[in-house]
C-alpha cells in the first residue's frame, strides 16, 4: 500500500445541521499487515463514533457537543462544538471485519487489518 | 483483439519516446504525492477556551491523547500555566509512516488572567481529551455592589 487519500467531507452525509465540520489530524502508520490510524478527536462523544468502511473507503465521524459554564460569559473561544469528518481511500482492500477501534483520552486508535485473500502476487518470470 | 479492450487514455505502445507523455507522468506522480497535503496553521498547542464570571474563570483546554498524569497545571497568584508532553508513536524498523499530522512533545501555554485565583478552590477535570480548570476567585478579592441609598 503506497497510497491513502484523503477527501473533505463525505458528500454521502446529509447534513442535518449547521454546525461547522472538522477535519481531525491524523498520524497514518503501516506495521506489517496492519494499518495503525490515530486520530485527534478531543471531546468526541463516544456514542456519536461512526467509524464505516465501504469497499476501500473509510469515513470516520464524531460529533462534539459540551455545555457551556452555567453563569459564566465567553472571554476567549479557540475551538467549538460541530462535526468531526474525514475520509480515506485506501490503495487496496481491507479486512473491514477486523478493525478495532478504541477511543482513549480524545484519541481514536483505528487499526485496519489487510484483506488476506487480495494480497498482490508476483508472477516469476522465466528468461529462456 | 486485446487493443480494442483498452480504456481511452491509454499510452500509446511501445518504446517511442514521447516527451511529453513523460512529462504529462511527472505531474501526475508529482500530484499524486502532494495531493494529500494539508496545511495545518502553526497554532498555539493546547487550545483553549476561557468563560469568566465574577465568581472566577473557567478554562477548557483540548489536549488529546494526554494522560492525566502527564499534565501539569500550576497556579501562582493570576498566572495559569498548563505543561505536558505528548509522546510520538513508537516507531519500529518495520513501520512504514504514511502520515504523520499530529503534533508531538512537549508544550506549555500560560494564561495571565485579570484577578486573583483561589489555588486551594481550584479544581482540574479530565475527559474526554479536554481538561477542564475551575479556578474560583478568592473570597476577599471578589467584587461587591455596594447599594446606593437615597438620603
Amino acid at each position: 500500500m503506497n497510497q491513502i487519500t484523503s477527501n473533505g467531507p463525505s458528500a454521502v452525509t446529509e447534513l442535518t445541521s449547521t454546525a461547522p465540520i472538522f477535519t481531525p489530524p491524523a498520524d497514518i502508520l503501516e506495521k506489517g499487515d496492519t494499518v495503525v490510524m490515530l486520530l485527534d478527536v478531543p471531546g468526541a462523544d463516544p456514542a456519536s463514533l461512526d467509524v464505516t468502511l465501504d469497499k476501500r473507503i473509510l469515513t470516520i465521524a464524531a460529533r462534539v457537543t459540551s455545555d457551556a459554564p452555567q453563569g459564566y460569559a465567553a472571554a476567549h473561544i479557540e475551538f467549538r462544538d460541530g462535526t468531526y469528518e474525514r475520509r480515506f481511500v485506501f490503495s487496496e482492500q481491507m479486512d473491514g471485519e477486523h478493525i478495532d477501534a478504541t477511543l482513549k483520552d480524545g484519541v481514536l486508535r483505528l487499526t485496519v487489518p489487510k484483506a488476506a485473500d487480495t494480497a498482490a502476487k508476483k508472477i516469476s518470470v522465466k528468461a529462456e | 483483439m486485446l487493443n480494442e479492450m483498452m480504456p481511452e487514455g491509454m499510452p500509446p505502445a511501445g518504446r517511442r519516446f514521447d516527451p511529453l507523455r513523460q512529462m504529462q507522468r511527472a505531474q501526475a506522480d508529482l500530484n499524486r504525492l502532494f495531493g494529500g497535503l494539508r496545511f495545518y496553521p502553526a497554532t498555539e498547542f493546547p487550545s483553549l477556551n476561557l468563560w469568566t464570571s465574577p465568581d472566577g474563570a473557567i478554562i477548557a483546554a483540548e489536549v488529546p491523547g494526554v494522560a492525566s498524569e502527564d499534565l501539569d497545571i500550576t497556579i501562582q497568584r493570576d498566572t495559569v500555566t498548563v505543561r505536558g508532553n505528548r509522546p510520538p508513536e513508537p516507531v519500529d524498523d518495520r513501520t512504514v509512516v504514511q502520515r504523520q499530522e499530529r503534533p508531538h512533545g512537549p508544550f506549555a501555554r500560560t494564561i495571565v488572567l485579570p484577578f486573583r485565583v483561589d489555588a486551594d478552590k481550584a479544581s482540574a477535570r479530565f475527559e474526554r481529551g479536554v481538561v477542564t480548570l475551575t479556578l474560583p476567585r478568592p473570597e476577599d478579592d471578589k467584587p461587591h455592589q455596594i447599594k446606593v441609598t437615597r438620603s
